[in-house]
């Protein structure tokens, strides 16, 4: 139904041109669903942008054809690209909040979409657009056809862009990253509806994503994309037990799945023994009955009910959930950022609840308790270079100076591996992993007790959390340090974490170590969230 | 929903009035400090001490300040805002006349301006580096970096002076035609009421060209943020979905983005709006136009401090109209004020 052949895309940007898609050849059948994967800048997205051509200013189809059912869209007039666009051929996007108009009614946008390609008059569009909306399975369409886009919530929104995309019943669907930033129950509801939707009219798809799992579960075929070139196509059994290609091997390999350990996460030479860490009988932390609750224009609400728990000296804890369980709001109370309603955090027995947040930066337990934030862009300050960065909680707090300053950076730098001449640069000469361990150098710099850890790899492409998520391991085990660890991805903390809280409506509802609680999970709300992770094929050990 | 909204709406209406009362003591304590003994001034040079004296107790301002404040206000609750010196005239009366005319030719600059600022700002939006954009900021950046009495001064030179086509800058309406009867001092409005069709050309002729030395100047600001804020919503994430959808080129530009764009583009044209009629006495100087700025700078010269009054409380009247508008206009277009 649709083939690529030989496609490259040029941009022209202020340093030159930058070639995002480098000759790529592949096709879709009728009804297949094809899977796209690739890290950031593999040139997945560009790719979808070509074939619709929408793409951004700047950029160009240099060489290749673009076959849909016989017609050239390379070389296709706009006017019978529009009629394409949405009809023929539809798409959705990552972020589903921003994909929709914010100010407009959902359901006149997917009325929009209605009269524009006439598969609806004036008089029955609202009809069918409440239609579109049943068919994505909203409830109370009815409803939902005035509501804005602010007042949904995301995977609501994504429904509703999987509604505009779906209404006039495309035979193509591409999907580019449509779940990035989904809860993972939501990411799960989302990708079966779009694959029970494919199925029933039986259109093809294109699922374009980093996750090589979730590709696995959802599509017939994966296309593995590197630098803008194919580096393997198969099926995806075939890829995860037998990958051809190098880059496609290192892709599975840091593909978090039970039964993985942390260290097969890396490829096989960087596969040193895994560091034992000491778990003391001492609490580092404890928490008693921590409650806080916010004001809101329909009275309080309880965002965390009284939780109590404790981390052991040297233990990983991780606390899990899906938004709006009250997990953020625990570890910024536990990291004294926030001020609980009431309840206590006993650290080393002292209750540190007890100083008010604002006042706790000049505490002497601050050094003590530090923080990784889960964005390593937006947590650090885009004038200071890297150094400066690790350098202000040395200056400030471990009150070192000058020589003495200059040789701890260094220090803590190959501590994390970060490359000395990297150190005078600004985040923006940065690439993502070499954020997230200057973020992560930061942290560390005072030895801290316990280490607080805000979803760190969250933002990272899946081979650049190996190598993090093996280095948080390391440092555990030389310093000795407790991990907080904070994250909605169950595979992730099952590596990671000695005992694991599942946290849901600013209550725990189950806790234990991490083994237990994934093998045999006791609330069926644990059950959930571990069946909602993707589960692909299981690797042959290498 | 629509309840909610109106009840925002009649909310920002209510948190109005405070502002009011504000700017009611502001006027009368920034009046009381200015230089000059207006009683001196209104008595006449050759007065002696007594009559000086006489006359401030005439006026009322031998009286404790607080005394004369609620005398103030009583008499605002009458609608008498004292009289002129300069003009013998109500002061009221004085505004009522001039107020208008300032309004009648701010309006129409701002109008004249946003027709073609906003499409101006919108081509250049979508053809960044072509020749449009370039285009663009040449003639904004030429309307903003000249001061508006030498673009007044020019304009008359070649279109009264040269060329003749433009009628003689001595205010609002030729002395051969009689003003159309006042029923909301807009000379356009007034005549096209009355269907004096011969008087409405007569005051338009008048208008344009200080109209069009006003819009120049505020092309400027107008079509920058124009440009930028449809750069902006043109590169939004929902514009590609419009377009990944098949929505038509006209949809996408205007139903999209130019309705998101125009938020901050309402923003802008409210501040240009109170600068522009504060700055416009340059403007009214150089077309002997009867407005309101040129009278309050005849006041403040004499220290007229009943005039400096009317004139201080009417500019922040309309100020916070004019801001209360502005809110109301950004909660009609953006569904999101109010509830988040």
């Amino acid at each position: 139904m649709l083939q690529i052949e030989d496609l490259s895309v040029a941009f022209r940007t202020r340093k030159g041109e930058v070639n995002p898609v480098r000759g790529i050849s592949f096709e879709v059948a009728r009804g297949e669903q094809l899977g796209i994967v690739g890290e950031s800048g593999s040139g997945k997205s560009v790719t979808s942008y070509a074939l619709m051509r929408i793409l951004d200013a700047g950029g160009e189809i240099r060489t290749g054809t673009i076959s849909y059912g016989g017609i050239d869209l390379r070389r296709a007039a706009e006017r019978d690209m529009r009629s394409i666009r949405g009809r023929e051929i539809s798409m959705i996007f990552q972020n589903p909040r921003a994909a929709l108009n914010p100010i407009r009614k959902v359901g006149h946008q997917i009325e929009d979409v209605l009269l524009q390609h006439a598969q609806a008059t004036r008089q029955d569009a609202r009809a069918k657009a409440i239609e579109a909306l049943e068919a994505v399975r909203i409830a109370d369409p009815q409803a939902r056809y005035d509501a804005y886009p602010f007042e949904l919530s995301g995977g609501m929104c994504q429904r509703v862009v999987i509604a505009i995309a779906l209404a006039c019943s495309p035979r193509l669907l591409i999907a580019d990253e449509p779940t990035t930033g989904l809860d993972i129950t939501t990411q799960k509801s989302v990708m079966d509806l779009i694959r029970e939707l494919a199925r029933a009219r039986e259109m093809g798809s294109i699922l374009i994503t980093h996750d090589l799992g979730l590709a696995a579960q959802y599509c017939d075929r994966i296309v593995v994309m590197k630098d803008g070139r194919i580096v393997e196509t198969g099926a995806p059994q075939r890829l995860f037990t037998e990958p051809e290609h190098p880059y496609t091997r290192r892709l599975v390999d840091a593909t978090p799945v039970v039964g993985a350990s942390i260290r097969s996460l890396l490829p096989a030479e960087a596969r040193t023994p895994e560091p034992a860490h000491r778990v003391q009988d001492h609490p580092v932390l404890e928490a008693v009955d921590l409650v806080k609750t916010y004001p809101s224009k329909s009275g309080p609400v309880q965002a965390v009910k009284g939780i109590s728990f404790a981390i052991r000296a040297g233990q990983s804890l991780g606390l899990v959930g899906e938004s709006g369980c009250g997990k953020s709001t625990t570890s910024e109370m536990i990291v004294r950022l926030l001020d609980p309603s009431s309840g206590k955090i006993l650290f080393d027995g002292q209750d540190i609840a007890a100083v008010p947040a604002a006042r706790f930066a000049w505490h002497p337990l601050r050094r003590e308790i530090q923080m990784v934030f889960q964005d390593a862009t937006d947590s650090l300050n885009p004038r200071d270079t890297g150094a400066s960065a690790i350098a202000e909680p040395l200056a400030r707090m471990g009150g070192l100076g000058g020589r003495a300053l200059k040789a701890r950076v260094a220090e803590l730098a190959d501590l994390v591996g970060l490359p000395q001449p990297l150190l005078s640069r600004y985040p923006h000469q940065l690439s993502g992993g070499q954020k997230a361990r200057v973020g992560i150098a930061r942290a560390i710099a005072l030895e801290p007790k316990l280490l607080i850890l805000d979803e760190p790899t969250a933002a990272l492409d899946v081979s650049i959390q190996a190598v993090v998520l093996n280095l948080l391991v390391d440092l555990r085990a030389r310093l000795g340090m407790s991990y907080l660890f904070v994250s909605h991805d169950l595979n992730v903390v099952r590596l990671l974490c000695d005992e694991v809280i599942v946290m849901k409506g600013g209550e725990i509802i189950e806790r234990g170590p991490t083994a237990q609680v994934m093998s045999a999970p006791a609330h069926p709300y644990t059950r959930a969230l571990i069946e909602a992770a993707p589960q692909p094929p299981v690797k042959t050990p290498a | 929903m629509v309840s909610d909204r109106a009840k925002m709406i009649l909310g920002r209406m209510a948190q109005a009035l405070p502002v009011v009362a504000g700017v009611v003591v502001i006027s009368f304590l920034l009046t009381r400090a200015l230089p000059g003994d207006p009683a001196a001034y209104f008595a006449g040079p050759a007065a002696s001490e007594a009559s000086i004296a006489e006359v401030r107790e005439a006026l009322g301002l031998d009286k404790p300040l607080v005394q004369q404040f609620f005398l103030y206000v009583g008499d605002l609750a009458q609608g008498n805002l004292g009289t002129a010196i300069s003009t013998g005239q109500p002061v009221a009366a004085d505004l009522a006349s001039r107020l208008p005319a300032s309004l009648e030719l701010t309006l129409v600059a701002l109008l004249l301006s946003c027709a073609v600022a906003i499409p101006l700002g919108v081509l250049a939006a979508t053809r960044p580096g072509t020749w449009v954009d370039h285009l663009c900021r040449v003639l904004v950046t030429a309307g903003v970096s000249m001061p508006t009495f030498f673009t007044g001064i020019v304009l008359i030179y070649v279109f009264y002076y040269l060329l003749g086509v433009a009628p003689s800058p001595l205010g609002r309406l030729d002395f051969i035609y009689l003003p159309p009867p006042t029923v909301t001092g807009f000379h356009l409005i007034d005549a096209a009421l009355a269907g004096d069709w011969e008087t409405w050309f007569g005051a338009l002729k008048q208008l344009v060209l200080p109209a069009v030395t006003l819009a120049l100047f505020t092309l400027a600001p107008i079509a920058r943020m124009t440009r930028a804020a449809m750069l902006q919503a043109l590169s939004s994430d929902f514009i590609r979905t419009a377009r990944a959808a098949g929505l038509g080129r006209g949809k996408v530009l205007y139903g999209y983005a130019l309705r998101n764009a125009l938020l901050p583009v309402i923003t802008t044209l409210g501040m240009v709006f109170s600068f522009t009629l504060g700055a416009n006495v340059l403007v009214e100087k150089v077309f002997a136009w009867p407005g309101i700025g040129s009278y309050a700078v005849e006041a403040l010269v004499v220290s007229d401090y009943a005039a400096v009054q009317g004139f201080v409380l009417a500019m922040a009247l309309l100020f916070v109209l004019l801001n209360l508008v502005i809110d109301i206009a950004y909660a009609l277009i953006d569904p999101r004020i109010g509830f988040s």
